[in-house]
Parts: C-alpha cells; sequence; structure tokens
C-alpha cells in the first residue's frame, strides 16, 4: 500500500518568521490520518504548505509526484481537495454554482454528474437548497458545501482543517460519520487538522501531535489515544 | 472581492508609502543647502540686461521654483499623509484664478493677494477634505480624478464671468521690482518666488517634524491603529489637505503673475497629473523630492516637446513621437525600478553607504 | 414633451455608453481591487483603431470585431506584463502606473493620428426613427449594441463554466485556486473583457462627439459616476448606474433650459454637465460608497 502523501522535513515561513520547522510524516493511500496540536502548533500551517499557500521548503509528495514549490491550483489540480478554515465557501454564489466551479478543471462531464449525485447522497440537505445563495446557509450546511466543493475536484486526498469548528455537536457528529463514509466507498484518504482531539482520535487511524511547528508525538489512534500525555493535554481526563 | 484568510506579509512601513525611508531624516537641512540658497538668490547679479543670464532663464527658473512649490504641496498630502490625491491642479487654478481676480478687478498689490489666494485654497482644501477624509485609497483617487477633469468647464460657469471673463481670460501684468532697484521684471518675480519657497520649504520641514506630522505620518503608515493612538485622523486629514492645497495655491498665484495670464483651459487634467508626475519622480515622501519634481513639471511643460523630436529624428521613427508617451513610460518602468522617486532613491542609497561606510 | 421625450431618449442613448463603461471599470474593479483610470484612453484609442480599420476599406461590422480582439488582447497583455507584477505594491505605484498608461494611450493616439479632429461614420443610418424626431437611428443603435452587448456578457458570466471561473476567482481567489482556477489568467481574461467593452463604448459613442484624443475624458467622468451610482462591487448595478446618469445628466440640463425659460434665470445647463457629473461623484462617496445596489464590505482588522 503506496502512500498518498509523504512529507519530508516541511519547513514553512509566514514572511521572515518560520512556522514548521522540518515536519515529517506520511499517509497512506484510503487512510485517515489526523494532525493534533494547540493552537498555534502549525497544523493549518502544513495543509497551507502542502497546497502551496505558503512559502515552503522540503519534500512533499502526492502518489509519488514533487508538489513543493508548485502554485496552489498546479497541487490542486493533481487531486487534493483542501477543505479549508472558515470553509472558504463563494457566499455570494448559490450551493449549485459552488459545486459547479469545483468541477472547472474536469473533462469527464459523466463522472461530473455521478459525483454532483454522491455528494447529494451525502448531504441530502444541500440538494435541497441548490438554489439558495451559500451565505445564507447555516454553519453546518456551510461546511457540508464546502465538503462537498472538494468532493467534486475527485480529489485522491482531501485535507481538511478543523471541520468542526463552531459546529454544534450533532452536526459534528453527523458530518464526521459521513466523512468516514466518504474515505470507505469513495476511497478519498484523508488529512484532518483538528482542535477537537477526541473526535478526530475516534475518525483517524494515525494521529499525529504538533507543537510549535515540530512533530512531538506520533503512532495509531489507539496508542495516541491512551498515552498518559496526551489524555492530559488534549483530552482533558 | 478576494479575502485573503491570513495575512503573510508583515505591516511593512517601508512599502506602505513610495519612499517613505525615513523622513526626518529627510528633513534636516544640510548646510550646503542654505548655501545653495545664497546662490540663488545672488544669481540676477549675474543676469540682467547685459549679464549672461538672461530674462528667459529667469523665467524658466521661477516657473520650475514655482512647480516645486506645488509638488512639496502634493508630497504632503500624498507621501506624508498618504492620501492619493489627483486633482491638484483644482487647487492651482484656485490660487491663480484668486490672485488674478484681485488685481485685474480689485487692483489689490500682488503680494498682497498671495495670503488670501493661500486662505482661500486652505478653506476649499479644508472643506474638500471633509467627506473626503472618509474615502479610502482608490474612491480618493476616483473623487480628485473626477475634479481634475471637471475643473476647466466649471471656471467656465457664466454666472462667474464677470470675474472669470469666461474662456477669454484674465490679464495681469507683471509687477515692476520696487524701490528702482536695477532688475528686471522677472528677476525680480524670481526673488519673490525663491524668498516664497524658502520659506514654505522650512515650514514643510516644520509640519513634518512636529506633533502634526508625525500623526500625518502615522496615518498614512497604520490608518486604523492611528485612531486608537489618541491621533484624531478625521481633523489632521482635513488639515493636511487644506494645507496642501494652500501650498498648491500659492504655487497657483504665483504662476498666475509670473504668466500674466489664466483662463479656464490652463487647468486642465494634465496640470493635475504634471504635478502628481512631478511628486512620484522626484519623491513623494521627500522634502528635496520636489525640487527635482519641480524641474521635471517645468521639463513636461518645456523641454519634452523638444527631447521628443530629437528622439524621433534620431530613431527614424515613423510617428510624431508625443513626450507624454515617454513619460507614461517613464513612470511605469520607476514604478518598478525606483518607486521611491530620484530624491527617495538616492535617499535610501546614501543611507546604506552612510550605513556601511 | 417632444423635447423631454428628446431628452430621455438621448439621455438612454448616452446612459448606454456610461453603462458600458461603467460595466468596464466594476469588472476590473471587481477582480482586482483596482480603479482603471486608463479606461477613458483605452476607449478612445480602440475608436480610433476601429476608424483605421474602415479608412482601409473594412466594412464597419468587420472592422468592430477585430478592433474588441485587438483591444481584447491589449487588456489581456497590459493585466499579464505590467499589473501583474505589481499586485502587491502600494496602492501609489499602481495608481501611477495606470496614469502612465493613460498618458501612453492618449499621447500615442495622437501621435499616430494627429489631434485633428474626425468624423467617425455611423453604421446606422442618419435618418430620425420614423420621422418623428425624438430619437436617431444612431441613438437606437447605440442603446441596441450596449444592451445586446451586456446581455451577451450577462449569459457568458452566468451561464458557462468559465465565466463562472471568473466569478470565482474575483469573488475569493484564494477559494478559486483551491479549486484549481489559474486565478492569475482570470485576471488577465477579465481585463481583456474590459478592455473589449470599452472599445464598443468608445466606437460607439465617436460619431457623436467627433474622433479626437480628448474625446473621451469627460465621458469617463459619467462612467465613473453611473458606476458609483450604481454601486461599484456590482456589474448589473453599474449597468443600471450608467443609464440613470445618462438620463439624470439630459435631466438636469433640460430642467434648467426650462427654468430659463420660463424666468430668465440660467441656473444650469448644458455646459455644467461635468460638473453635475462631479457632484454626483461626490453626493455618492459622501453618503452612500456602495451605491444602490452594491455592498459594502467590513474590512477585517
Amino acid at each position: 500500500m503506496s502512500n498518498i502523501l509523504e512529507v519530508k522535513d516541511l519547513k514553512a515561513y509566514y514572511g521572515p518568521s518560520q512556522a514548521l520547522h522540518g515536519i515529517s510524516f506520511s499517509l497512506v493511500q484510503g487512510g485517515i490520518t489526523t494532525l493534533l496540536g494547540a493552537n498555534g502548533a502549525g497544523k493549518t500551517t502544513t495543509l497551507r504548505a502542502i497546497c502551496g499557500m505558503v512559502r515552503a521548503e522540503g519534500s512533499v509528495l502526492i502518489d509519488g509526484e514533487p508538489v513543493t514549490g508548485k502554485p496552489t491550483e498546479a497541487v490542486v489540480r493533481l487531486g487534493v481537495g483542501h477543505v479549508p478554515e472558515g470553509r472558504g465557501t463563494f457566499t455570494e454564489l448559490s450551493v449549485e454554482e459552488n459545486l459547479r466551479v469545483a468541477a472547472y478543471t474536469r473533462r469527464d462531464r459523466s463522472a461530473v454528474a455521478r459525483d454532483l449525485e454522491m455528494v447529494f447522497t451525502y448531504f441530502p440537505r444541500l440538494k435541497e437548497r441548490i438554489a439558495q445563495q451559500a451565505g445564507t446557509l447555516s454553519g453546518g450546511e456551510q461546511q457540508m458545501l464546502a465538503i462537498s466543493r472538494a468532493l467534486m475536484l475527485g480529489p485522491r486526498l482531501m485535507l481538511l482543517d478543523e471541520p468542526s469548528f463552531g459546529l454544534a455537536p450533532l452536526i459534528v457528529q453527523e458530518i464526521f460519520r459521513i466523512m468516514r463514509r466518504i474515505n470507505e466507498e469513495a476511497k478519498v484518504s484523508m488529512l484532518l487538522v483538528e482542535q477537537n482531539a477526541a473526535l478526530a482520535l475516534e475518525l483517524a487511524d494515525h494521529a499525529y501531535v504538533l507543537e510549535t511547528g515540530r512533530v512531538v508525538m506520533s503512532g495509531t489512534s489507539a496508542d495516541v489515544k491512551s498515552d498518559e500525555q496526551i489524555r492530559k493535554s488534549y483530552l482533558g481526563y | 472581492m478576494a479575502t485573503t484568510m491570513t495575512s503573510d506579509r508583515p505591516a511593512n512601513n517601508a512599502e506602505r508609502a513610495a519612499g517613505a525611508g525615513l523622513p526626518a531624516a529627510q528633513a534636516s537641512v544640510p548646510k550646503w543647502i542654505w548655501l545653495g540658497v545664497i546662490i540663488a538668490a545672488l544669481l540676477p547679479l549675474a543676469g540682467g540686461e547685459n549679464g549672461f543670464i538672461s530674462n528667459f532663464y529667469f523665467l524658466q527658473l521661477s516657473l520650475m521654483i514655482v512647480y516645486s512649490i506645488a509638488v512639496l504641496g502634493l508630497n504632503l498630502l500624498t507621501g506624508f499623509n498618504g492620501q492619493i490625491s489627483l486633482g491638484h491642479g483644482a487647487f492651482f487654478a484656485v490660487g491663480a484664478y484668486v490672485t488674478a481676480i484681485l488685481i485685474d478687478r480689485y487692483e489689490m498689490h500682488y503680494l498682497a493677494t498671495l495670503p488670501l489666494a493661500m486662505l482661500a485654497c486652505f478653506v476649499i482644501g479644508y472643506l474638500f477634505g471633509l467627506p473626503a477624509l472618509r474615502l479610502e485609497g482608490h474612491y480618493l483617487a476616483l473623487a480628485t480624478f473626477s475634479l481634475a477633469i471637471a475643473v476647466p468647464q466649471f471656471l467656465k460657469y457664466r454666472h462667474f464671468e464677470p470675474f472669470t471673463h469666461g474662456v477669454q481670460g484674465i490679464n495681469i501684468f507683471k509687477p515692476d521690482p520696487p524701490f528702482g532697484l536695477p532688475l528686471s521684471p522677472d528677476q525680480w518675480l524670481y526673488l519673490i518666488v525663491l524668498a516664497c519657497a524658502v520659506v514654505m520649504f522650512i515650514v514643510a520641514r516644520n509640519i513634518v517634524r512636529s506633533r502634526m506630522g508625525r500623526a500625518m505620518m502615522a496615518i498614512r503608515d497604520q490608518p486604523l491603529a492611528a485612531d486608537t493612538m489618541g491621533i484624531n485622523s478625521a481633523r489632521t486629514k482635513s488639515i493636511t489637505f487644506g494645507i496642501s492645497a494652500l501650498y498648491v495655491g500659492l504655487a497657483g498665484a504665483l504662476h498666475a503673475i509670473i504668466f500674466e495670464f489664466v483662463s479656464p483651459d490652463s487647468f486642465r487634467f494634465e496640470l493635475s497629473i504634471a504635478i502628481l508626475v512631478g511628486a512620484v519622480i522626484g519623491g513623494v515622501a521627500t522634502l528635496s523630492g520636489a525640487v527635482v519634481g519641480g524641474f521635471f513639471v517645468q521639463f513636461i511643460e518645456k523641454y519634452a516637446d523638444a527631447a521628443t523630436k530629437w528622439v524621433t529624428s534620431t530613431f527614424h521613427l515613423p510617428i510624431h513621437l508625443e513626450p507624454w508617451t515617454i513619460y507614461g513610460i517613464v513612470l511605469i518602468l520607476l514604478m518598478y525600478i525606483m518607486p521611491m522617486g530620484i530624491a527617495g532613491g538616492f535617499g535610501s542609497l546614501w543611507r546604506r553607504i552612510r550605513l556601511t561606510g | 414633451m417632444e423635447q423631454l421625450l428628446q431628452q430621455v431618449a438621448s439621455g438612454l442613448a448616452n446612459g448606454a455608453i456610461y453603462a458600458l463603461l461603467a460595466l468596464a471599470l466594476v469588472m476590473i474593479f471587481v477582480s482586482t481591487n483596482h480603479i482603471n483610470f486608463a479606461q477613458g484612453e483605452m476607449a478612445m484609442f480602440s475608436a480610433f483603431i476601429c476608424w483605421q480599420f474602415i479608412d482601409w476599406g473594412y466594412p464597419f461590422w468587420i472592422a468592430l470585431p477585430a478592433t474588441m480582439l485587438f483591444s481584447f488582447t491589449v487588456g489581456v497583455l497590459i493585466e499579464r506584463i505590467i499589473l501583474r507584477p505589481l499586485h502587491t505594491a502600494p496602492l501609489l505605484s499602481v495608481v501611477v502606473v495606470f496614469i502612465g498608461l493613460l498618458a501612453i494611450f492618449h499621447s500615442l493616439a495622437g501621435a499616430i493620428w494627429t489631434h485633428t479632429i474626425k468624423p467617425f461614420p455611423s453604421p446606422f443610418p442618419d435618418v430620425s426613427f420614423a420621422g418623428s424626431g425624438i430619437i436617431g437611428f444612431h441613438q437606437i443603435g447605440m442603446i441596441l449594441v450596449s444592451v445586446g452587448m451586456l446581455v451577451l456578457l450577462f449569459c457568458f458570466f452566468r451561464f458557462t463554466s468559465l465565466g463562472l471561473a471568473m466569478r470565482a476567482a474575483a469573488l475569493n481567489a484564494t477559494s478559486a485556486r483551491l479549486v484549481g482556477i489559474n486565478v492569475d489568467w482570470m485576471l488577465a481574461l477579465g481585463w481583456g473583457l474590459a478592455a473589449t467593452v470599452g472599445s464598443v463604448a468608445g466606437v460607439l459613442v465617436a460619431p457623436v462627439v467627433y474622433l479626437e484624443p480628448n474625446m473621451m475624458a469627460g465621458i469617463l467622468l459619467y462612467g465613473f459616476a453611473g458606476a458609483l451610482v450604481g454601486g461599484i462591487s456590482s456589474p448589473g448595478g453599474a449597468v443600471a448606474g450608467g443609464f440613470i446618469v445618462g438620463v439624470l445628466e439630459n435631466m438636469v440640463a433640460y430642467l434648467g433650459n426650462q427654468l430659463e425659460r420660463a424666468t430668465g434665470v440660467y441656473l444650469i445647463g448644458n455646459g455644467e454637465k461635468l460638473t453635475v457629473a462631479l457632484l454626483i461623484v461626490i453626493t455618492v462617496l459622501t453618503l452612500k460608497p456602495s451605491g444602490l445596489f452594491g455592498h459594502v464590505t467590513v474590512k477585517r482588522v
């Protein structure tokens, strides 16, 4: 089983200040890995670095292909769907337009149509609101839309940045359940950044813990979950 | 509109105003400038009827200095306070017309018209600044650009005609030197203009170094934070607008006296652009840049034609190349190579040499 | 009554031009957050290009598409070569570059074609509509061609995927990149389209105001007014704003004429139109910068 994502010694910078100090991790094809850590640990920065949104050095391989230094749109076209922090919805476009625009780079119309059907199966609520302006959707619906938009790219790898942020627990559970379905049914590998460690560890098979731009712990979710330090710092018991 | 999710550009003061650098350092007056002023003041002795500097050159010098004052006014507003104005030709026109009307219709002494022209421009500038201060960068540029386009037609308004004589304009006459001094009118005017310029530059330097100046620059560099720092942003911006207009108005008044003529079409939007070009080439956030800028505006008016004709013939161009094409190209190139203008560019070069040497 | 109708009709015809210019301005503003101060001169230059094609013997309806193609290319080149490197430059630098472009287009037109005023042939017959004397064919042509162009653009942006991608790139560049859109090229295309729209405005207005390098400066001011009235962030609003300003300026002049006829007092007339436009600009910016249909963007501190 090859790695869909391999990151080696990744450094990232915001202007002159360095946010990542050489982190390394990998993600097996079809797996779900989560990046945990406190605010400012560098989790979001990692996702951004993979997508070429911040200045980065080091090696990032998407299914064996190096992407460091490539512009964001080029990385995306390799099959990476990034669900960003804050959802990144086109608030002034309708739900349908949000989904349509994500298929802009795809040539295969029938595949796009199939994916649209798949999206509506996962998120029937979106189908109800298809003509509505995206900015008027509730938080949970916008998150669903953001995930769907990434799905409409037909990605092999999805990067999710704090999908639980600001959402009610019930909605979060629903979304995480659907994420598992997407991973199993559509075979989409996922790299999940979450502050809600409990939820993340439940969904993911592997976890990496970041602290101030460095990996301080890694292992299977089970191992990480049972670790004393982790339990005290991130799981609160 | 594009939204960014994170600001990965640290707020860099030097990036915010073309030529910010260290304005305080620019504002100090080296001894050699005083020497230059004295030499300049003594030039008329070398000129005159039999001298080797003809009246024509005194005229050119006077105009150059006048434009320097105008550029200085724009520098204060745009370079030091960050408000972009594409319409300062309007204040030039106001100053010119106030002087011309006072001399023509009310037979006022020309020197007495100057403070009145400045006052009128300050008031109008301040009033224009009041609504303008709420406008962000490009909106203000838009508003002032609109002002520049509308000026000539506005000046031709029928009900102004008793004062402005409409399209025919107003003719006034250069004053003779007082006390029977052995100078030509051009030389005398040159001294007046020089004196005004020295005074206005000193005032500008004092403004820049004062609390007001620091407030102006704070507003330019951190517009949102300035208010929280206890600066009355609104008042500072309006006053800066007024002061800037005052400077340009004085320049306009002096120009009217030198040129002996004003008419609505002397103040088309090319004038506003010429002042901006001079300011940018000279260096917007410097005082010395105004001198360079003044030279450029005069060059734009007078010598560019000759230069372009030379270029056209030397390179055997199939069209009659016009000066503004070259200016446009130079402006664009300058924004890449030396966005801080000539004075700004040399200033930072000088500082770098001093720091390393 | 007939005169009033004439004024409204002529106002609509002028408004069509202002609507096109306003749309061009808004397209660039929405995607790049900059105001194209050179828009008027670019449109004027395009009008000269069209004139040149006609002078070489091509019929108008060949010259116009050729001109539009030329303008599109120039617009794309300007964005790619001149403006792209300045994406992070301070505002003053960008404004100065626009002024530079303004100067280049203005003086090049004068250099290539001289400053002599030239008549520009109208493709529409020079006959008053149905002999009623209210509106001429050229004015109807102005309205029809403008509206046709606007409808085409609307359909392009609403119904094609490229149009959708361009809208997305203008709304949220980062998110657009995240769906694989090459935002830089979208901006360039936007510029090309804006330049094309501007060129149509220039060509349509040239027969009315006669072709010379100074012809567009005042008209650009009306374009600004229209864009602001409608809302500089709203393309539809800008179009509406253009028509509103066109009719409004004629109404003001008409009322001024009526006032003068009735009372002998001249307050305002055709000679004050630019000042009226300026007042509109300042009023809108002061009272409601987002215009009638635009929205206010809240700045995140």
